[in-house]
């Protein structure tokens, strides 16, 4: 680790403004970024800790929208969403250990957009909002690639709103070093359609499979999804598995969240 | 009753109050006054020139005490191998030069290029990053057979090509030829068996000081065994004699093998604390282990069985390319040879057996001895085959395997070992009652009720522990003798220090070696304490690895306390005045034969260390007796195994449901750390087999260099074990007739595991899988199944 200064202040207006500095980062639950610093990868000169900031933690729910704040760790939408939206609390009830879920946050990992974690999965299929301290964006203009979103420098994720879905659920099929998702794939049913996301797989983060969604908005049963399928191409392939065997994946575990969902 | 004393008994382990509490003391917790920090430069390159190294700028930087490079070490030792190897033509094997820092060259990813000592860790980092190299990349060979092709690049410039050695072994052409060509049937396997990084939760650390007073090294080391560093570091490296040099490896996290050998960096901070007269410390960050820690196995292998029209081995041939690595580590060269090679009769009693190993260098991470040794190479690549045959002669595998088992004893096989004792029926007898193997069929149906693939993998393993014989060894090729030692002190007041050559790093020594010298005085185990780790406290044993601890070293603690007592019944009879050969001992007590005169164990104690009434003109005061012992054979721990399973023919992913292992370890000293000790060999061997694997690219990259990417068996990924280890044919040659038991279960698995899986996928129609590679992921399984 380099060595740097940190700052951990207790609103977002000055979290903004310590952002604002050089090489100035924004420290969530820290869970990819530690260790990256860790392993000299990076190199900040100010580290913004998030971690203080009360207005941004905390789950509410009113009506049919679930609003998680940005700095709310996995154990606590763990613990508070399962009355509302059970899949999204099984999903962060399994990500990695009790470690990251104590300290991984939802808008640490919506920022960081890896390609194989679980939250993404979850905002575009449940075409949930970003709230950030300047504006709000929908899940579909979010997402933009590998590590990539929609995020500007120094924009901070203060809190996600889920609209909740009518039956939903979230299967992960892990890889078996990191127990990130090899192949996970949320499926959510709202009274305007299906939506399907796909975490693990695409060379390009997180998809929408909307053939699935098609299909599934006509008929939301496991069995609609018969003969459809993905190439390979564009898929992740690696020492766990090759495009071709993430693009079967997705197959079968759509149909396994259709049937847990329904 | 159990038993709650002494041998026999399941006495909780004492070690694990200071470990369950944090108040272990392990190499990293130890700093000394004035202590540098150290970083090692290493290189990303799998192979490569190193043009220029220019430590000027890096030198200057804050902190910095000195840096260290090829040239400091011209002229020193390089790093030594503890057994030469003659090949298949008579001739030595090769043996490339290993330096402590690269000279000229670097050979795999990991090689340390220079090292930097700085008052602080950041400090040193720093500077380590500020060196100004340039390395020109040669073209690497990682894979084993593309290494042995005319023209590939060579890993060492001054050796004709990159074959270490060509070895053969068993019975002679003509018997192999005979078996083969009057077979009725022969079975073929190729198989690869998987690098492993051994992983223990405890990395590397060492630190050296300098006492210049004295002129006295001290090494503090994460080792199994301090005095092999001792005499290979002192005598082959750095020119230290013995009484200079002392060699401390405190609490240590665990070893598996990779904790044997002698490391650069060891020799590296006791050579630097020299040159600075300063503690010089390193501690390996998880990264630089696996790219520093010997890796293990990594065989790719083609066996064939030759059976007769009933079915019985006649042949057996195997051929095995073995990757050593860049270099020759401490007992690399034995591992795919006389740890391998000797074990290839498993539990069969094959007449005609041949093996022969290629043993090749490559640039990647040396490869030596990980938990078991060759001999899971062995049984796996055996055990693989056996069940194979079974299902291309369309016959039972246990029915198969029974009929070919050895039952006499002892038993000499055609790869120069003689099994003393062993009952492979009983173990394999256990086996079947504590499977339920009636009910498979209608657990198996179950499965598939649920989509599931239900599969049932049995294996039996031999394996030759307590090692060794120092003579045979010796004649092999050892370059040290494999006895071990021990000092039973007593003292005063009747308690008793026994120093010990073992090396107790998880294998539960402090606990189980008082029950032995307990039972044997009929005293209290609290009155009894182990000494381990340190040079200078302990008579010269060679350490712990090969399940070899109890075998050898305990074996020398029962001669060192028989000689106690038999002093003691001397001081007893002057005592008692009677005769000692009239004196009995019994829970404690000194007593004459056939009448209530008796004295304390404590009251001999003491008239041994305040002698008034003593026969001194006839012993010596003081009660403190070493024995060395040197076994004559190895010991033959054997057993069957179990694996029942159930596959998602939809993904590929497999899931343990039972695993079984019917074990015979000859006695057992302490059950409960003996089953300990086995599900930790299980969880290594079903990790080997479903998740663990070493991979580089072709550039000899190490694309699987940290836990993102290796998969390391976690508690939901075992099940709760059924073991056993009733069927007990005790050892006949060592006094305990014990076998030791610390590998088995790494052994005996992985074959079970995968025997499983074929059986799941036959049964599921897919019986064009007659083989997968470990680890049998879900991927591979998928892939498998798409034919």
């Amino acid at each position: 680790m380099y060595s740097f200064e940190i700052e951990s202040p207790t609103s977002v207006a000055d979290a903004v403004a310590a952002l604002g500095k050089e090489e100035a980062q924004a420290l969530g639950g820290g869970q990819t970024l530690i260790p990256s610093l860790k392993a000299r990868l990076a190199a900040p000169s100010v580290l913004v800790s998030l971690k203080n900031i009360d207005e941004i933690k905390g789950v509410s729910v009113d009506g049919g929208t679930i609003t998680i704040g940005g700095g709310t760790t996995h154990a606590t939408v763990a613990a508070e969403v399962g009355g509302a939206y059970p899949a999204l609390a099984d999903l962060a009830v399994n990500i990695g250990d009790p470690a990251v879920r104590n300290r991984g946050t939802i808008g640490g990992s919506l920022a960081n957009n890896d390609p194989s974690a679980c939250y993404p999965a979850a905002a575009l299929a449940s075409g949930a909002t970003i709230v950030t301290n300047t504006r709000e964006i929908a899940a579909d203009d979010y997402f933009e690639g590998m590590f990539t979103t929609a995020l500007e420098e120094g924009e901070i994720v203060t809190a996600v709103r889920f609209p909740v879905p009518e039956a939903a659920a979230y299967i992960k099929f892990e890889q078996p070093a990191s127990r990130f998702a090899l192949v996970g794939v949320f499926v959510a049913k709202y009274a305007d359609g299906v939506r399907v996301a796909v975490t693990g797989a695409s060379e390009d983060g997180v998809f929408r499979w909307s053939e699935a969604e098609t299909a599934l908005t006509s008929k939301f049963s496991a069995d609609a999804l018969d003969g459809l399928s993905l190439s390979g191409d564009g898929m992740i392939s690696d020492l766990h598995g090759s495009g071709d065997y993430r693009a079967h994946l997705i197959a079968v575990l759509t149909k396994r969240a259709v049937k847990a969902a329904a | 009753m159990p038993k709650d004393h002494g041998i026999g008994a399941s006495q909780k382990r004492r070690e694990d109050v200071r470990f369950l509490t944090g108040a272990g003391q392990y190499t990293d917790d130890i700093n000394t006054y004035g202590q540098t920090y150290c970083v090692f430069l290493r290189s990303d390159v799998a192979h490569g020139t190193i043009n220029s190294l220019d430590t000027s700028d890096a030198e200057a930087m804050p902190g910095v005490v000195r840096i260290f490079t090829g040239k400091d070490f011209e002229g020193i030792g390089g790093l030594p191998c503890g057994w030469q190897v003659t090949d298949k033509h008579g001739e030595p094997m090769k043996e490339p030069a290993h330096p402590v820092l690269a000279q000229g060259k670097v050979r795999h990813v990991g090689d340390p290029i220079a090292a930097v000592v700085a008052e602080s860790l950041e400090e040193a980092r720093n500077a380590a990053e500020a060196i100004v190299y340039d390395i020109a990349e040669l073209p690497a060979v990682v894979d084993m057979k593309a290494a042995l092709e005319a023209g590939a690049a060579k890993v060492h410039d001054d050796l004709s090509d990159n074959l270490c050695y060509d070895w053969q072994f068993g019975s002679d052409q003509a018997a192999i030829d005979e078996a083969f060509s009057s077979a009725a049937h022969v079975t073929t396997l190729e198989l690869v068996n998987n690098r492993l990084v051994a992983n223990p939760m405890e990395p590397r650390v060492a630190l050296g000081e300098y006492n210049r007073a004295n002129d006295e090294s001290t090494l503090y080391t994460t080792s199994q065994n301090p005095h092999v560093i001792r005499l290979l570091m002192g005598a082959f490296v750095l020119g230290i004699p013995e009484h200079k040099l002392r060699v401390v490896a405190p609490d240590v996290g665990g070893g598996f093998g990779t904790k044997i050998f002698h490391y650069a960096e060891e020799a590296f901070v006791t050579f630097a604390s020299r040159q600075i007269n300063r503690p010089v410390k390193w501690t390996s960050t998880r990264s630089e282990a696996f790219m520093s820690d010997a890796h293990g196995r990594d065989h790719v292998t083609k066996i064939e069985l030759a059976l007769d029209a009933d079915n019985n081995f006649i042949g057996l041939r195997t051929d095995t390319l073995a990757n050593m690595g860049a270099y020759l580590s401490t007992f690399s060269s034995s591992v795919p040879t006389w740890l391998h090679g000797t074990l290839m009769a498993g539990n069969y009693k094959t007449p005609a057996i041949q093996v022969n190993v290629k043993a090749v260098f490559t640039n990647t991470v040396p490869v030596d001895a990980y938990r078991g040794a060759g001999r899971p190479e062995a049984t796996f690549q055996l055990e693989r085959l056996v069940d194979k045959a079974a299902r291309e002669l369309g016959v039972d595998p246990i029915a198969l395997r029974r009929q070919n088992f050895i039952d006499s004893f002892p038993y000499a096989t055609p790869v120069a070992v003689e099994y003393d004792t062993g009952d492979y029926t009983a173990t394999m007898d256990k086996l079947e009652e504590m499977i339920d193997r009636e009910g498979f069929a209608a657990r198996r149906k179950e499965s598939e009720a649920k989509g599931k693939l239900r599969g049932l993998g049995i294996n039996c393993y031999i394996e030759a522990c307590g090692i060794a014989p120092s003579n045979l060894v010796g004649q092999l090729g050892a370059r040290a003798g494999l006895y071990d030692a021990a000092t039973v002190r007593v003292n005063a007041t009747g308690s008793i220090s026994v120093m010990v050559g073992a090396h107790s790093h998880g294998q539960g020594h402090e606990t189980a070696f008082p029950q032995v010298v307990a039972e044997m005085l009929g005293i209290d185990e609290s009155m009894i304490d182990i000494v381990h780790g340190d040079s200078s406290k302990i008579p010269f044993g060679m350490g712990t690895y090969g399940s070899r601890s109890l075998a050898v070293c305990g074996s020398a603690m029962v001669r060192a306390t028989e000689k106690i007592i038999n002093k003691a019944k001397k001081i007893a009879g002057h005592l008692l005045e009677a005769s000692d050969a009239d004196i009995e001992l019994k829970d404690g007590q000194f007593t004459v034969a056939g009448t209530d005169k008796s004295v304390a164990w404590g009251d001999v104690t003491l008239a041994a260390y305040v002698p008034h009434n003593y026969p001194l003109e006839d012993i010596e005061p003081g009660l403190e007796e070493t024995a060395f012992y040197d076994p004559a054979n190895f010991t033959y721990p054997s057993g069957a195994y179990a694996c029942e399973l159930e596959l998602d023919p939809e993904t590929g992913r497999v899931t343990i449901e039972r695993f079984a292992a019917a074990d015979d370890f000859g006695n057992v000293v302490n059950p409960m750390i003996v089953e300990g000790q086995v599900h930790g060999g299980l969880a290594q061997g079903i990790g080997q087999a479903l998740l663990e694997n070493c991979v580089y690219d072709e550039n000899g990259q190490l694309l699987s260099a940290s836990y993102m990417d290796y998969a390391m068996p976690r508690a939901e990924d075992v099940p709760f074990y059924m073991v056993d280890h009733s069927c007990a044919t005790p050892c006949t040659h060592n006094p305990l007739g014990v076998k030791g038991c610390g590998e088995a279960g790494a052994i005996g698995s992985p074959p079970a595991v995968v025997n499983a899986v074929i059986d799941a996928l036959h049964s599921g129609g897919y019986t064009h899988v007659e083989h997968i590679d470990m680890p049998v992921s879900p991927h591979r399984v998928w892939k498998a199944m798409q034919g």
